[in-house]
This record gives structure tokens, C-alpha cells and sequence, in this order.
């Protein structure tokens, strides 16, 4: 980030990308606890 | 076909079986812990390169450091659609009509609707610096755009309602739909302009801080992939779970309803 | 029953029922020749309304073509009417051939009719060298408009929401469409000194796609309307 030009157009694009990685993922995990605390334990095939 | 189907969160009555303790991942395993942890390092990785570490290029200067996430993320959009489609067949083909194929092929799709997303927005604001334009009518670009749509409209068709079955068949046909598609989309517009923009960054000239940047970003962006579906995936296990639980209950109260004396009906 | 039995029953009964509802005709048909005026409000310009004359006309095909589909499928969703034919064993590629040889002869109707408006209110001329690019154009935009539209119709019938959601699926399908038959009619028409030659690859793509959409939905029509 030496003196960067276009410094917002990189930035922004770098804020966009994980920014909205994030917000998926935190809404995503969310739901799955939610639907979690209704469906015994051993209905987990990954468990 | 019935209300309570299409939405989940609002169940009757008690679910059958006794309700998991609550806990803070129930979706996550040792493996995809790990997974996650190593994607996470990779971006964290990615960021630093990205941004600090690698040079500006001769050609485009420092726009060169939006492809280090652009690339990656398209290359992302296109693998999940990818399996998205690949997984429908699957579906359609074994006779079992399992629904794992269909909630890894919804998982995928959702997933590659974020990272295309993603892809349009960050290649807008390269195209703004690069070709000082926000969008051009080029054939890739074009051909992107309606694949996000196209898969905007997958992902309602699952939340259609009906029964699982009915939700895996309906979208798995639309993706294999939505495949035969792209290529025609393709064609017709690049036919329609024929005038291809050079794509600086794979004309070569990238010099090995860059390349490697560009493969950290891939790495972690595949490793980031595989966890996020992995999740969605069992999330949509969950949920549908939860679905399912609501149709027994609803059944059982009827039967309930129906033999008002006797306790147990069958 | 012969499949092709059942197509031939299908079309003659969506048409009877267009003929007896005139819905296109007395509704779809205004709306269409209003897109046409509207169009020539919002471009207010004689010159670029001659020049986007196929553009326009086949925009407003787009649009018509949606209400048509919603029609055609509201028709069979009101009584369960597609469910009887599937409990019935009616093979469910032959209603799809069926609906959509309908749904392309009430297009045809409507397209005359909009190259028609294009002539009057767009100054657009239909020159001698160009009437059969124009005539092949027709014929294989209207079959591949048909065959989407029946695929995507029998996808959403008589699901919540179809009214938002049909658009949403079928328009990213149908661009090609759009993109070819506006530059096969330009060619025909001679738009920009444009010669029928340049337009005969486009055919090409309208027949290609109008073949991919038949034969996927004849194939696929049964799983779409299986409720």
C-alpha cells in the first residue's frame, strides 16, 4: 500500500469481498443454531 | 401444497424427541474446524500479500491488487456452479434420489450467488480504474451477469415449498436448464460484440510476488468453498429436519383429533 | 392414446379457449401495441425509433410472451387441471408440445400485429430481399419463445409468488432470443445498411436454441408439473 492510487476502488473491493464473506457466514451459522435447538442430537449425521 | 412447510420457524407444538441441548456450533466437526482455520490463515495471508507485500504492476498499478481477490472469487462462482450442476445430475441420475445431491447442489448455488456477487461488484471496481467504466458489454461479463440472475431464480424455485422431493426435482431440472443455457447466452453475445477487452493479467508479464499472491488467493478462496458448503449443507439438513418434524407433529394432531377417546391412534 | 394425439388435443383445446375467452386478443394485444406508443414517448425521436424499430418489437414480444404464459398456465392451475392429466396417464412431453404449439400461434398472431404497429408508428419499411430472412426469423424465434415459455410456465404454475417469479427465470433464458431475432430482423429490414447475409448466422443460433429448449422440454416437462 506504498502510496497507493485508486486507493478507495482497491480498498473498497478488498472490504466487499470479505465483508460479504462474513456476513453470509455469520447469518448462514445463525440459522443452523436456530434449527439446531430443534432436532435431537443423534439426527446429526456428521456428528 | 401446505403452509407450515414453507416456513420452518414456526412449528406446532412439541417436536418428537427430546430437543438437542443448545450448543454453539452444531454444525462443525473437527474437520471442518480445521478447515476453516486454514482457509482463515490463507485470506488473513491473502490480505497481507495483497496489499502490502506484492508490487504494483507495471500495466495497471495498483488495480492489479483487486484481481488478487477478483480472480479468485470468480474462479469460485464458477466451481460452485459447476457443482451445482454435476450434483443435480447425480440426483436426477441414481434411482435412489437421494437428498444429499440436492442440498449440496442448493448449498453450492447460494454459495456461488455470494461469490459472484462478490465478483461483479470487485470487477466493477477494477473496469472503473483499468478501463475507467464500470461495465462493458464484453461476452465474459455479460455471460457472469446472467448466470448471477439465472442462479437468483435457482434459489427461489427452492424456496418454492412442497415436499423435498418436490423441491429436488424442480431445481435439480432448472439447473441442468440453467446449464444448457450459459453456453447460448455465450454465444449470442459474443457474437453481438465481438470486441474482446485484453485481459492484462493473463497476457503473463506477473512476476512471481504477484503469481504468488494470486495462488494464495486461490487456495484459500477453494479452502473457504469447501467449508461454507459443507455448512450450508448441514444447515439445510437441519432445516429440513425441522420441516419434516412439523409435518409428523401436524399429522399427529389430527390423528388426535380424529380418535378424540382413545390416547394412541395408529 | 398416441402422443401425437394428445398434442394435437391440447393445442386445439388452449386455443379453443382463447377463442372463447379472447383474452389475447382483447387485452394482451392493447397492452402490446401500448408498449409500442410508449416506447415512442420515452425515445421521442423519429430517427432512433426507426433505427431500434426490431429491438422494440421484439422487446415488446418479450413482454407479451409473459402474459401469455401466465394466461396459458392459469388456465390449467384453476381447476387442478394439469393434475388431472397427469392421475388421466396423459404423457407429459405430448402436453408440453401441445401447450406450446398453442402458445406459439397465439405469438405469431401477436408478432404480425407488432411489426404492423412498427410499420405505422415507426416508419420501419419491410423491403422485397429481406421478406424471407424476416419470414425465418419468425419462425424459429416464435418456436424457441414457445418452448421457454411452456418449460418455464409449467415450472411456476401454481406456485406462490409465480407472478414475480416467472419473469425472473424466463427473461435471462430468452435473451438469446432477443439479441438474434433483433439482429436477424435488422438484417432483414436493412437497418444501417445492413444486407440479409449478416443475419442468416443468427438464424442459426434461434434454430439451435429453439431445438435445445424442445427437445429439454419434452424431456423434462414431466418432473417440472409432477405436484
Amino acid at each position: 500500500m506504498i502510496a497507493m492510487l485508486n486507493a478507495p476502488n482497491v480498498i473498497g473491493s478488498y472490504v466487499v469481498t470479505l465483508g460479504g464473506i462474513a456476513l453470509y457466514t455469520w447469518r448462514m451459522l445463525a440459522r443452523g443454531r436456530k434449527a439446531a435447538r430443534q432436532v435431537p442430537r443423534q439426527d446429526r449425521p456428521w456428528t | 401444497m401446505t403452509g407450515f412447510m414453507t416456513s420452518p420457524h414456526h412449528l406446532p407444538g412439541n417436536p418428537p424427541g427430546a430437543p438437542a441441548a443448545t450448543d454453539r456450533a452444531p454444525t462443525s466437526t473437527p474437520f471442518s474446524r480445521a478447515l476453516g482455520i486454514a482457509a482463515l490463515v490463507g485470506i488473513g495471508w491473502l490480505v497481507v500479500f495483497g496489499l502490502f507485500l506484492s508490487p504494483n504492476d507495471r500495466v495497471q498499478g495498483s488495480a492489479v491488487r483487486i484481481m488478487y481477490v477478483h480472480v479468485p472469487s470468480a474462479w469460485l462462482a464458477y466451481l460452485a456452479f459447476g457443482v451445482t450442476g454435476i450434483s443435480s445430475i447425480a440426483y436426477l441420475w441414481k434411482r435412489t434420489r437421494s437428498l444429499a445431491w440436492d442440498r449440496l447442489a442448493g448449498a453450492s448455488a447460494e454459495v456461488g450467488v455470494l461469490f459472484m456477487g462478490i465478483t461483479l461488484v470487485s470487477g466493477s471496481l477494477w473496469g472503473r480504474i483499468t478501463w475507467s467504466t464500470y461495465w462493458t458489454w464484453d461476452a465474459r461479463l455479460t455471460t457472469t451477469a446472467f448466470l448471477f440472475v439465472t442462479y437468483i431464480g435457482y434459489l427461489a424455485v427452492r424456496d418454492l415449498g412442497g415436499t423435498h422431493q418436490q423441491r429436488a426435482k424442480r431445481s435439480a431440472v432448472l439447473a441442468v436448464l440453467a446449464m444448457m443455457e450459459v453456453p447460448l447466452v455465450h454465444f449470442s453475445v459474443s457474437w453481438w460484440r465481438p470486441l474482446h477487452q485484453n485481459e492484462t493479467v493473463e497476457n503473463g508479464k506477473l512476476n512471481g510476488l504477484m503469481l504468488f499472491t494470486l495462488f494464495v488467493g486461490l487456495i484459500a478462496f477453494t479452502l473457504l468453498y469447501v467449508w461454507l458448503v459443507l455448512h450450508r449443507q448441514r444447515v439445510l439438513t437441519l432445516v429440513d429436519q425441522v420441516d419434516d418434524q412439523g409435518l409428523d407433529a401436524a399429522i399427529a394432531e389430527r390423528r388426535n383429533e380424529a380418535v378424540p377417546a382413545s390416547g394412541g391412534a395408529t | 392414446m398416441s402422443t401425437w394425439r394428445i398434442v394435437r388435443l391440447v393445442a386445439a383445446k388452449d386455443l379453443r379457449v382463447e377463442w372463447r375467452s379472447r383474452v389475447v386478443v382483447n387485452q394482451v394485444l392493447p397492452f402490446a401495441a401500448l408498449v409500442m406508443v410508449l416506447f415512442a414517448f420515452a425515445l421521442d425521436n423519429d430517427k432512433v425509433l426507426t433505427r431500434v424499430a426490431p429491438g422494440l418489437v421484439w422487446l415488446a414480444t418479450m413482454f407479451s410472451l409473459l402474459l401469455i404464459v401466465q394466461r396459458s398456465f392459469a388456465v390449467e392451475a384453476a381447476d387442478g387441471a394439469l393434475d388431472a392429466l397427469q392421475v388421466a396417464g396423459v404423457r407429459p412431453g405430448g402436453i408440453f408440445l401441445g401447450k406450446a404449439i398453442a402458445l406459439a400461434a397465439q405469438l405469431a398472431v401477436l408478432e404480425l400485429v407488432l411489426l404492423g404497429a412498427a410499420v405505422v408508428l415507426y416508419k420501419t419499411e419491410i423491403v422485397a430481399g429481406g421478406v424471407v430472412l424476416l419470414v425465418a426469423t419468425y419462425l424459429t424465434a416464435t418456436t424457441g419463445l414457445a418452448f421457454v415459455g411452456t418449460l418455464y410456465g409449467g415450472l411456476t404454475a401454481g406456485a406462490k409468488g409465480r407472478e414475480t417469479l416467472l419473469p425472473l427465470l424466463m427473461f435471462p433464458v430468452v435473451a438469446p432470443v432477443l439479441i438474434g431475432a433483433t439482429r436477424a430482423t435488422e438484417a432483414a429490414l436493412g437497418t444501417e445498411q445492413a444486407t440479409p447475409s449478416d443475419g442468416w448466422p443468427w438464424i442459426g443460433l434461434l434454430a439451435l436454441f429453439a431445438v435445445v429448449f424442445g427437445a429439454g422440454g419434452t424431456l423434462a416437462f414431466g418432473s417440472l408439473i409432477d405436484e
